[in-house]
């Protein structure tokens, strides 16, 4: 692989295959995955859960080897202290030490970073306060919800000024107002320049935030890129009309141009198989003197990319369970 | 100075868990009650005090050393506490270094308030306390640091139950280890150097053993008593290295 020292993430067929049971079976986690994040973008990577979006992020952070292939982080081989030094990761779930308190528990991480002293102190109140923890400084971690450690957890990750922040599935597990919390705070980090990988299965969230995104499926990867690109691509943008007074006549013109008519009285609502016939619709709904009410284009969404993905994916006996 | 970063906050995790201090009341109960059970004799009641209250900072200190031991890394691993760690800029070697040498400061402050309910007990009965006494509590304590390198040796690749059973072996084993040299002078070659072998291989804890020199007033050189600290650093030593190598190349799943 040419080492690209453009890019924040690089991976070229990067695999892991564990050893699971007594008799050592092969189960094969991630499996020849091409990745790259550029500088400064919000990334989306995505995957049902066992997709392997946990274990390549645990490859890129050195905990665990990959098998075959290659992967980079700022142009560099994984592991290197120099390389860790620039990335922030957080965990998937995590458990932190609960007999600290937030201030112990951030300086704990400073100092693995060699910060100490009034240095150490300003950031640890800077980052509490970015987090919305100030008020829990001095409380042990095992009195936390989860949504508190979360929230710490994402100040740890931050507590170098890192380049790269690494976050595993941040949103899992959070209430609503969490959620959009965690969502606010990757929009403040790409803000200040910062490069942003995230997994999740929670394709809303990697919807509204993400320049690109991934998806992994069974340890392969199936679709990258823009978001817009994605949503586009294949996906067929069908139309809803809404119709007042079409005569019978009329409507057998439109039939054959819809996907699916619903009658409600005078009223009926169309739906179009796509965007091309909306003229000839217009045209029908004219000549027949009914009045258009209504006309919506359904823009597809990451949701249905993904379901047609992993459909696509799935054996027959699959479906069926 | 991450190594000490980790080992300072290993000391707090230990200072903050009860199981440390049930352990050490037990300990100093222990250490007490050897004055009822001087009463229950006839004479001797020095070495009764000696041997039961260095026998008891022994046997907890171990205990503690083993229990803590087997936690250090394992508790990291399940609880994925590690994964904040390693993906710090900290070598692997460093955060295994850092926890052993966290464990040795709690044992070291565990020992000194032990020998201190000790020395109490000692003090109250007018026990003389000689030179020798000391000498055996630095060779309990480096028989703690033995100890503590096996049990975390252990839990670098195995699970807690598992490295508790294998160091709880390890430290029986290591006091009958001069009989295994000794049971294969008896035998042909082949099997006496198999044993030879076994007894260079495990760690001789007898050596640490000076409890009966206190007890019955014999004196070690310091010559002597630098040789067996020296034996304990490297043993350790050696046991950090070999659990340092497995520690790198583990995956944490």
């Amino acid at each position: 692989m040419a080492p690209n020292s453009d890019l924040v993430v690089q991976t070229k067929q990067l695999s892991k295959i564990f050893r699971v049971g007594f008799w050592g079976k092969r189960v094969t986690a991630v499996d020849g995955l091409n990745l790259e994040v550029r500088p400064g973008e919000v990334f989306g990577f995505l995957g049902p859960n066992g997709a392997g979006k946990t274990t390549t992020l645990k490859m890129l952070m050195g905990l665990i080897y990959p098998t075959s292939g290659q992967a980079r982080l700022f142009g560099r081989d994984l592991g290197g202290t120099e390389t860790k030094a620039r990335l922030g990761f957080l965990p998937e779930s995590p458990y932190f030490y609960d007999y600290l308190t937030s201030r112990e528990f951030l300086g704990f991480y400073g100092h693995l970073f060699g910060l100490w002293g009034a240095v150490l102190d300003k950031r640890v109140d800077e980052l509490l306060e970015l987090v919305g923890m100030t008020h829990a400084k001095d409380l042990q971690l095992r009195k936390f919800s989860k949504g508190m450690l979360q929230r710490v957890g994402i100040a740890q990750a931050l507590i170098n000024d890192p380049e790269l922040v690494v976050l595993d599935e941040p949103m899992s597990g959070l209430d609503p107002i969490g959620r959009k919390e965690v969502r606010d705070l990757i929009l403040r980090l790409k803000e200040s320049g910062k490069t942003v990988l995230f997994s999740s299965h929670i394709l809303h969230d990697a919807e509204v935030l993400c320049d690109r995104v991934a998806m992994i499926l069974k340890g392969r990867l199936v679709a990258c890129g823009r978001v817009a690109d994605l949503l586009d691509r294949g996906v067929n943008h069908q139309v809803e009309l809404i119709v007042d007074r079409l005569t019978s006549e009329g409507l057998d013109h439109l039939r054959p141009l819809a996907d699916r008519v619903v009658m409600q009285g005078d009223r009926m609502l169309v739906v179009l198989k796509s965007q091309q016939q909306v003229q000839g619709a217009l045209e029908i709904i004219r000549a027949a003197k009914a009045s258009l009410v209504s006309l919506n284009p359904q823009k597809g969404s990451l949701e249905d990319l993904f379901i047609r993905e992993v459909g696509g994916h799935r054996s027959p006996s699959e479906h069926r369970a | 100075m991450k190594i000490l970063s980790i080992a300072l906050n290993t000391f707090r995790e230990n200072l903050r868990d009860k199981l440390l201090y049930n352990l050490l009341v037990f300990a100093l109960l222990m250490i007490g009650s050897s004055i009822l059970l001087m009463r229950l004799t006839l004479g001797e009641f020095h070495r009764l005090i000696l041997d039961v209250g260095l026998g008891s900072i022994n046997f907890f200190g171990v205990l503690i050393a083993i229990f803590v031991g087997i936690g250090l890394v394992n508790k990291e691993i399940e609880k994925k506490t590690i994964y904040t760690i390693v993906s710090k800029p900290v070598a692997r070697y460093q955060f295994l270094l850092g926890k052993y040498l966290g464990l040795t400061i709690t044992l070291l402050v565990n020992t000194v308030v032990m020998a201190l309910g000790l020395l109490v007990v000692l003090h109250a009965q007018a026990v003389p306390v000689e030179g020798m006494f000391f000498k055996a509590l630095a060779l309990i304590f480096v028989e703690f640091m033995v100890i503590t390198a096996i049990a975390l040796l252990f839990s670098t690749f195995t699970s807690a139950t598992l490295s508790a059973i294998f160091t709880l072996a390890m430290y029986v084993i290591g006091h009958l280890t001069a009989d295994l040299q000794a049971f294969g002078a008896k035998m042909d070659s082949l099997s006496r150097g198999v044993l030879d072998g076994i007894y260079y291989l495990l760690p001789n804890l007898e050596r640490f053993n000076l409890k009966g020199h206190v007890v019955h007033h014999l004196e070690v050189s310091g010559a002597d008593l630098m040789l067996i600290v020296a034996y304990g650093v490297t043993y350790t030593a050696a046991i950090l290295f070999s659990a340092s190598l497995i520690f790198h190349r583990r995956d944490f799943r």
